[in-house]
């Protein structure tokens, strides 16, 4: 984590770098819900005491609060991981129309190669999706300085702007050189109904200049010292953004570069010129063909691309040749990695246990809990996103009313996502056992304070969910809270018991993680 | 050895070893002696005792901050069962130090100091001022078990003959 000390470079990852560059920026507000790879930055950015930094209940809420704290008039920042995206779409999309007052930038952080993450969804296609400009980082020392730039673009042009992060920038380090802190003017806040109310009639004139806005970015890009044409051999040249230029600037130290840092919208001018010099043009990036598709609609007959086989995973040294060439991603035989697996004595062991015992079907969730997978216990069936463990129930359940199901979710992500679902459960006459995996964290990205734990993001007090009422009040037919560790007979007949009635339960599995320090 | 450009370190074993916190050692050292870094590894799930494995490149300047099969001058190794894995890393001629796991588990009286004591080892063989390591382990370690990882440090350095 960023210590704040006062020799004048830190050795920071790309993470704790970005949250220096915010404050350093003059961020007021931040707010995420944890997700790898982007959970350090608000970690980070909670250790500035004049910051107003929240975790939020999910990346809807994290989204809205941030982002309207910058209509509000202070620059604000809201961090998520890819997938944390989608839950911030509704709020995004209609915030590309209504725009800014003060600052706001959305850091969104990929994962190509899923490190810890359930698909690999490429977040730049959000940026033509939405209308807004993207910048992207391609190393610590960059992220400090572009998330500086995006502040300045967003206030210039009345828009929210993408930081697009990848897990190699986000986890990796550098020495990077630090600043002060420049606070920024707070903004008065004053009515404007015609840019914050998006009802149909400003809606529209709102779109109209959105458009406007995309042409002026565009002109933005163009002149952006952030898209870096770099001439050397004319041989060939490379386009890139993100790592997989430094990965090409390793290979290839005297090949020409052009390096699009302002990715969104394109700059296609420079583009077209750069092509014009080089003999050759390479286009590489990871995950999808976005580069790759924007370069042959400009119809560049020169340019060639990466093999399709290299839109799965990341690009490394190791594969940067085979990239280079077009040729397809070579199977590596490597001697396997460890798989992660559920820690000696987490609670979840027992809970599992019993579940495999009764040969049930389960519907998993995202956490720590979704190791119940693997070997020995294998008893977790289905894992698609957050809140899913609930829904996932039911639904199964609408296909086989006499099944063998159950539901079980962490208790952050129950909190996060889970409580709908229950809602709807109970309002449309679901039955069957909903487990909450209750170990009082946050447990899969380190241990982070949720409204179950009672303590805020830099481990004050605060008010405590309680999650028995909660359940109680979205309708379940009984709520049942039991230790699992060391209760498994107990538990076994509790689940057997629950199952024979024709009712809605909620299972209450409460033990905490062994990894949190209190 | 002689100065080079660029020195790259290969780090593995698995989760809870503290294979991180050596990187990030090795990683504020360099930074203290005014050479450019890059640390790369990934920690998602590390702390369920998965592989970890992390990479340090220090020198003039870097651009990768991954090192690639056949690239490491040093391979630190912390569980023998990730040698296999690791060992590609190396480039021809380039120094594996796993032969010093075993001794520095014996050397240590708490486990938990491994980590400095290979980093002992490895100290032996960079261009890193006694400054710039001192400088990183009061960085990197807190307060309270500062000295005990500075005496481990200094006495795994006679490890190597």
């Amino acid at each position: 984590m960023a210590k704040k000390t006062s020799v004048q470079k830190a050795f920071l990852s790309g993470n704790e770098a970005l949250a220096r560059g915010a404050w350093e920026a003059g961020l007021t507000v931040a707010c995420a819900y944890p997700g790898t790879p982007s959970t350090e930055i608000l970690e980070s950015l909670a250790l500035y005491p004049e910051l107003d930094v929240q975790w939020s209940v999910n990346e809807k809420a994290a989204y809205e609060v941030a982002y309207s704290a910058a209509v509000g008039g202070v620059r604000s920042l809201f961090a998520c991981k890819h997938v944390g995206l989608n839950v911030a779409m509704d709020p995004l999309m209609t915030s590309s129309y209504t725009g800014v007052n003060a600052g706001f930038v959305a850091v969104v952080c990929d994962d190509p190669g899923m490190h810890s993450s359930q698909n690999e969804q490429d977040t730049r296609w959000a940026g033509i999706y939405a209308k807004l400009p993207i910048l992207e980082p391609a190393s610590p020392a960059e992220a400090k300085q572009f998330v500086a730039e995006a502040f300045a673009i967003s206030e210039k042009y009345d828009t929210p702007v993408i930081l697009r992060m990848t897990t190699r920038v986000s986890h990796s380090k550098e020495d990077v050189l630090l600043g002060q802190r420049r606070p920024a003017e707070k903004r008065p806040l004053k009515p404007d109904i015609q840019k914050y109310v998006m009802v149909p009639a400003f809606a529209r004139q709102r779109h109209a200049l959105v458009e406007q806005r995309q042409l002026k970015l565009q002109k933005l890009s163009e002149r952006s010292r952030l898209n870096k044409m770099e001439l050397n051999d004319l041989s060939v040249g490379f386009i890139a953004g993100g790592v997989s230029y430094y990965y090409l600037k390793e290979a290839r130290p005297n090949a020409s570069f052009l390096k699009l840092g302002f990715l969104y919208p394109f700059c296609d001018a420079k583009i077209k010129a750069f092509a014009g010099k080089v003999k050759k043009l390479v286009v590489v990036e990871e995950l999808d063909p976005f580069i790759e598709d924007h370069i042959r609609q400009l119809g560049i007959k020169k340019a060639v691309f990466r093999h399709p086989s290299f839109r799965l995973g990341e690009l490394g040294p190791g594969v940067i040749e085979d990239v280079i060439a077009g040729r397809p991603k070579k199977a590596v035989k490597l001697p396997p990695a460890r798989p992660p697996r559920l820690c000696a004595g987490c609670p979840h062991w027992a809970t599992f246990s019993v579940l495999k015992k009764l040969g049930l079907f389960v519907a998993g969730d995202i956490g720590c809990y979704t190791l119940g997978t693997l070997p020995p216990t294998s008893a977790l069936h289905t894992c698609l996103c957050m809140g899913a463990g609930v829904t996932f129930n039911e639904g199964l359940r609408r296909a086989h009313p006499d099944g063998k199901i159950v539901g079980v979710i962490g208790d952050s992500t129950f909190i996060h996502a889970g409580i709908t679902g229950l809602i709807n459960a109970a309002y449309n006459k679901a039955k069957g056992i909903i487990f909450i995996l209750d170990n009082s964290t946050t447990a899969m990205t380190g241990g982070q304070n949720h409204p179950g734990t009672g303590l805020t993001i830099r481990g004050q007090p605060t008010k405590t969910l309680d999650l028995k009422a909660l359940c109680l009040a979205c309708g379940a037919d009984n709520v049942d809270v039991m230790d699992p560790a060391g209760n498994v007979g107990q538990l076994e007949e509790l689940v057997r018991r629950r199952l024979s009635e024709d009712a809605l339960t909620v299972i209450i599995a409460k033990h905490p993680c062994k990894l949190i320090k209190r | 050895m002689k100065k080079q450009d660029c020195y790259n370190i290969t780090f593995g074993g698995i989760g809870g070893q503290g294979i991180i916190k050596a990187s990030e050692l090795l990683g504020w050292a360099a930074m203290y002696d005014g050479w450019h870094v890059k640390k790369s590894e990934v920690h998602g799930m590390s702390q369920r005792g998965g592989s970890v494995e992390s990479h340090v490149r220090f020198g003039r300047k870097i651009y990768s901050p991954l090192i690639g099969p056949g690239q490491a001058d040093f391979l630190l190794c912390f569980h023998l069962d990730e040698h296999p894995r690791l060992v590609m890393f190396l480039k021809p001629g380039g120094t594996d130090l796993a032969g010093y796991l075993q001794q520095a588990e014996a050397m240590v009286e708490n486990p938990k100091h491994v980590n400095t004591a290979l980093m002992g080892v490895l100290s032996v063989f960079l261009p890193i001022s006694e400054a710039g390591w001192q400088k990183a382990m009061e960085t990197v370690f807190s307060p309270k078990i500062r000295d005990e990882n500075r005496q481990v440090f200094q006495r795994a350095k006679a490890l190597v003959k």
